[in-house]
């Protein structure tokens, strides 16, 4: 498995708030990688530095071996890197088809009736043929969701990352979702999953890291991560941390 | 399937616009050269669609564009260049110095971007007034434009009228292939969310670029025409800050986004300023202003949207139409 995806010492300050401290992390090609952490911790900072939005202030982001620590969003978009948003970002006056159609345009540089064909095809992985012609602001929450999903997959990325796609959705709609996110990872495309919800992290990812306090505080598989007492304290504080490794150890004595 | 525009409102718009050029054989002089201004203000309108309408950025640097225009082609003029290379030559100037400068102010948005842009106008008018040498400065620039062999008044005021028809045409042909093109599919999306336009790789800075530089190219040759056709300009004529005013309330009045609403925007503000001027000389723009309050207020949306309502009455609302498909994909995906 190769590496697609490199980081070597990032950090972010923001003013006085360190964002992100020093965080070294290393993505191989294929993986399904659970990114968690509490609130704040700085899940989508992450992202953000990785595609562009924010630059890092120290550190070196690298892509296939490239250095994209420099590139603006609009040209991480161009290398392969597609993301959906935590706060769902369509364009609301556009119809359906032609988000994904922009979508598909701006990130390949084909031709219109090439985007056409690939937003198209898109949609219908998503499940949102039949809305093609609505406004995008006529949507509902779970469909702006598949949308946004739909526009990252148009854009035909080698990484993707899913910020907290499942957030708002009942349950029905989470397994909808989860059973679309197991097929693309199933193409082939490597996933970086942004997620609260530790049912949809446990059964979906391959690995899964932990940030918290802009710090990476555990990297390994998802049966490791829950039994980590330093993950437990993060998400619960010291004393409950205590009491599970307490628990664990009168029933492993029992 | 529909683009991100509709066709059928253009074709209208352009058999209306070819249909105009019969003006000089039925006007006399005051009708062409009110036909004159009408085609002059829509090239204003037009060209402050696509930064304001399409990109959504409220530009206040038209009267900047025009200016620069002006005094560009003005001065090649005045020094004997042919009338088409001065107009060629100011859009070109004109185009470069917008991209230059979008790529400056355009990292700036909403009220910041309106104050910069304002500014500009500004000073170009210091510069203009400074170079005494070049423009004449304050004292105005004198153009003896000879359209050739003993030209009649009728005669010069029939050819600026086609000349500025013409130029309307190209500028509304030029703004309907952009709409149409890549760029116009990447300024809509900028204009609804530019960080997510940024995200899907549209290079948000050089598309606005364009766009600024788009709205100002036709403006300049029009000012080139515009001083050619008075044979005398002065700086606070044509860096007047109504210049940059006048064509956003034609687009608002019109239709924010819309070419055909600009077009006609702009031909109905010159028909409510010419009523009203002959009708309150001494009040006119106080009128004028009451007038255009009460017109926005009525018609947020524009003139173009008053057809599209008419249109829209007998039949079920699409709203509702839209509400009816979400339910039934919510039942599908149910079953699913």
């Amino acid at each position: 498995m190769g590496e697609l995806l490199r980081l070597e010492s990032v950090s972010r300050r923001f003013g006085g708030l360190q964002a992100l401290a020093d965080v070294s992390l290393s993505i191989g090609t294929g993986e399904v990688l659970g990114l968690i952490g509490p609130n704040g911790a700085g899940k989508t900072t992450l992202v953000n530095v990785i595609t562009g939005v924010h630059r890092a202030s120290a550190g070196r982001v690298l892509f296939e071996g490239r250095d994209i620590t420099r590139l603006r969003p609009y040209r991480t978009a161009r290398v392969g890197l597609a993301r959906t948003f935590q706060v769902v970002q369509p364009f609301p006056e556009l119809s359906v088809l032609d988000n994904v159609r922009a979508a598909a345009l701006f990130s390949a540089g084909g031709s219109m009736r090439e985007a056409q064909r690939v937003a198209e095809e898109k949609l219908a992985f998503a499940g949102l043929s039949d809305m093609m012609a609505l406004p995008a602001a006529n949507l509902t929450l779970a469909m702006r969701k598949r949308l946004e999903l739909a526009k990252a997959l148009a854009m035909h990325p080698k990484l993707l990352f899913l910020d907290e796609v499942n957030a708002g959705l009942n349950s029905a709609e989470v397994e909808q979702a989860m059973a679309l996110i197991r097929q693309i990872a199933g193409s082939g495309v490597t996933i970086v999953l942004i997620e609260h919800l530790m049912k949809v992290v446990l059964s979906v990812s391959s690995r899964v890291v932990v940030l918290h306090n802009g710090a990476l505080i555990a990297d390994g598989a998802p049966a490791e991560i829950v039994a980590d007492p330093q993950v437990v304290e993060a998400y619960l504080g010291k004393r409950y941390a205590q009491r599970a490794v307490e628990a664990a150890q009168s029933g492993t004595t029992r | 399937m529909t683009g991100h525009v509709k066709r059928a409102p253009s074709a209208a718009l352009l058999v209306a616009l070819v249909a105009l050029a019969a003006l000089p054989w039925f006007g006399e002089s005051y009708t062409l050269r009110l036909g004159t201004i009408a085609c002059m203000y829509a090239i204003l309108a037009v060209s402050w669609n696509v930064i304001g309408g399409m990109a959504g950025y409220p530009s206040f640097a038209t009267a900047a564009f025009f200016g620069l225009g002006a005094y560009t082609g003005g001065v090649l003029l005045a020094r004997g260049v042919p009338l088409v290379l001065a107009i060629a030559t100011a859009g070109a100037v004109s185009f470069a110095a917008a991209m230059l400068l979008g790529w400056v102010l355009l990292r700036l948005r909403g009220h910041y971007f309106a104050i910069a842009s304002l500014a500009v106008a500004e000073v170009l008018r210091e510069l203009t007034n400074s170079a005494t040498e070049l423009t004449g400065g304050g004292m105005g620039l004198n153009i003896p434009l000879e359209l050739g062999g003993g030209a009649s008044v009728a005669y010069e005021a029939s050819f600026f009228f086609l000349a500025m028809w013409a130029l309307l045409l190209v500028c509304v042909l030029a703004v309907l292939a952009v709409e149409r093109s890549r760029l116009g599919f990447g300024l809509a999306c900028i204009r609804q969310n530019e960080s997510a336009a940024d995200m899907i790789g549209v290079h948000a800075t050089l598309y606005k670029s364009l766009a600024f530089a788009l709205s100002g190219v036709f403006v300049a040759m029009a000012g080139t025409l515009y001083a050619g056709w008075v044979h005398y300009i002065e700086p606070p004529d044509v860096y007047d800050i109504l210049l940059a005013v006048k064509p956003i309330v034609m687009v608002l009045l019109g239709g924010l986004g819309s070419i055909i609403g600009a077009v006609i925007g702009a031909f109905v503000f010159l028909g409510i300023e010419e009523f009203v001027w002959r009708n309150w000389l001494q009040v006119h723009s106080g009128v004028l202003g009451f007038l255009i309050v009460v017109l926005l207020l009525f018609m947020p949306h524009g003139m173009v949207s008053v057809g599209k309502r008419l249109r829209r009455t007998p039949s079920v609302p699409a709203a509702g139409a839209a509400a009816q498909l979400r339910a039934d994909s919510v039942r599908g995906a149910g079953h699913g």
